[in-house]
């Protein structure tokens, strides 16, 4: 990467995930035709997807800085494990909102226990919500540093792990499934639309990884000043 | 063969230590009956045989909870940790140590928690039993990990259970499911593959969690 | 509007208003370094009128 797009990286962050989403938005709301069965409902897909999509990518990032910390012991993997992880919680909460309006009006309730998605977010929520007391419970050091990290590791391994233990439960519950009508194949406009929402929303969340790293950068650095200050 | 007679070192320890001072195993069998004399005037009348079960299961897993919350209590109080880390052995020797120490502590606790069960509730069948000895192993690993983990905060007792229910969600699936439906075979596997899974992380991550 | 409408309109909403909710949250932060590293530069200047006294 050449310097000086490193250097203004919030800025290219931004104005890519601005331009890409209002974009996607408005050919979610234009371009794209009514869904054949789900209707104009279906265009949430739009949204919801690659907020999913991208909870899971941040997660998975988390997990990869974790890796590396506890790999090379450089201390600055901590922050970028932790920032990565605190972009996933907001998209996954973002998911499980969105998720509930949408099953509101696919059908009717909203919550579903019956959809695997929502469930699984839920779980994962929980997980990573409990990530942040962890942290705020240990004292700074590389101590927390390798805590949290071994915990960001056991979040990602618990996704598939999680996901089958929510299929096997769906016939001791049995929740009627809730799935959403989306087609098997979509077609080019639908490809299209999603693929530049999904690329949005990653550039948002690249934005707001890259906004919140500076800041938690910028605490530490502070609080290294005042100590040496006093 | 160190390795080995490290981890039997270590465990031998703990047993001896609860031996001497028990306070744990009689809280954790107390609690555990306590806890099913509470679910029966929970349950309604009417309430089916796969709710019991259910509610077996988080009896189980709270008692769990009771006895890992104490895991670490006594390293803690005398700097114990500090010292097990500095000394020459696997840093995974310790967590494998406590893991057999839990798991002893846990199949106590079920000897007399199944037949309460099957005396309070409905009989206990033998994929109840293969399914509580599987689960054991999960949650011994992953009790014994997060419970260092909370060891080196402030508010561990709260965080603890924080911490562990989440990744137990798992385990409590594969339990009820092997207990209670016409497929256990199904649930008992993925039992076995939870454990395996979190069982090796476990291990391999100990050593991080315990050092700097 | 259609019920439907409502809804989708709803999703998209929802997702601006935690956007914008996260830029109120940062603004407090960014205000609140602004006054940290006015506390420290004034800390420093004093440090340095100390060490030039002494």
């Amino acid at each position: 990467m050449s310097t000086s797009l490193r250097n203004n990286q919030p800025i290219v962050f931004a104005a890519t995930a601005a331009g890409l989403l209002l974009l996607g938005t408005a050919l979610a709301f234009y371009w794209v035709p009514n869904a054949p069965i789900e209707g104009f409902r279906q265009r949430i897909f739009y949204v919801h997807v690659p907020i999913a999509l991208t909870a899971y990518a941040s997660f998975a990032w988390g997990a990869w800085k974790a890796l590396r910390l506890l790999w090379t012991r450089d201390r600055r993997y901590d922050l970028e494990s932790y920032t990565a992880v605190h972009i996933g919680v907001i998209f996954g909460v973002l998911t499980l909102l969105t998720g509930s309006i949408w099953a509101r009006t696919s059908w009717g309730h909203w919550w579903v226990w019956g959809s695997r998605q929502l469930v699984l977010f839920l779980v994962l929520f929980l997980f990573y919500a409990a990530y942040f007391m962890l942290r705020f419970s240990v004292d700074p050091g590389p101590r927390r540093a390798n805590i949290s990290a071994v915990y960001a590791l056991f979040g990602v391994a618990l996704i598939p792990v999680s996901f089958l233990a929510i299929r096997l439960a769906e016939d001791l519950v049995h929740p009627v499934v809730f799935t959403h009508d989306v087609q098997n194949r979509l077609t080019a406009s639908q490809f299209t639309t999603f693929g530049i929402c999904f690329a949005g929303m990653l550039a948002l969340a690249g934005s707001l990884y890259v906004n919140e790293l500076t800041g938690k950068r910028l605490d530490a650095r502070l609080r290294e000043l005042r100590e040496a200050l006093q | 063969m160190t390795y080995f007679s490290d981890v039997f070192a270590l465990a031998r320890k703990d047993l001896l230590l609860e031996l001497r001072s028990r306070d744990t195993l009689p809280a954790m069998l107390l609690f555990v009956v306590s806890t099913l004399v509470v679910f029966h005037f929970a349950l309604p009348t009417d309430a089916s045989d796969t709710a019991e079960t259910g509610l077996l299961w988080v009896a189980l897993l709270f008692t769990a909870l009771l006895g890992l919350v104490r895991a670490f209590v006594a390293e803690r109080e005398e700097r114990v940790l500090d010292g097990l880390v500095l000394a020459p052995c696997d840093r995974s020797a310790i967590w494998l140590g406590k893991v057999i120490g839990v798991l002893a502590f846990l199949v106590a606790a079920e000897l007399v928690a199944l037949p309460a069960y099957g005396l309070f509730f409905q009989p206990v069948g033998w994929e109840l039993v293969a399914a509580v000895a599987l689960a054991n192993i999960g949650l011994a690993a992953v009790g014994t990990l997060l419970a260092a983990m909370a060891s080196a905060g402030r508010a561990r007792e709260l965080l603890l259970p924080l911490l562990f229910l989440p990744l137990v969600i798992p385990i409590v699936v594969g339990g009820v499911g092997a207990s209670v439906t016409d497929d256990p075979g199904r649930y008992l596997a993925f039992l076995g593959l939870y454990d395996a899974v979190f069982a090796i992380l476990s291990w391999a991550s100990f050593e991080y969690v315990v050092t700097e | 509007m259609t019920s439907a409408e409502k809804y989708v309109t709803a999703v998209y909403l929802v997702v601006l208003a935690v956007v914008l909710l996260y830029v109120v949250l940062y603004s407090f932060k960014l205000s609140r370094l602004e006054r940290e590293v006015s506390e420290l530069a004034e800390l420093a200047a004093r440090k340095a009128e100390r060490q030039e006294a002494a």
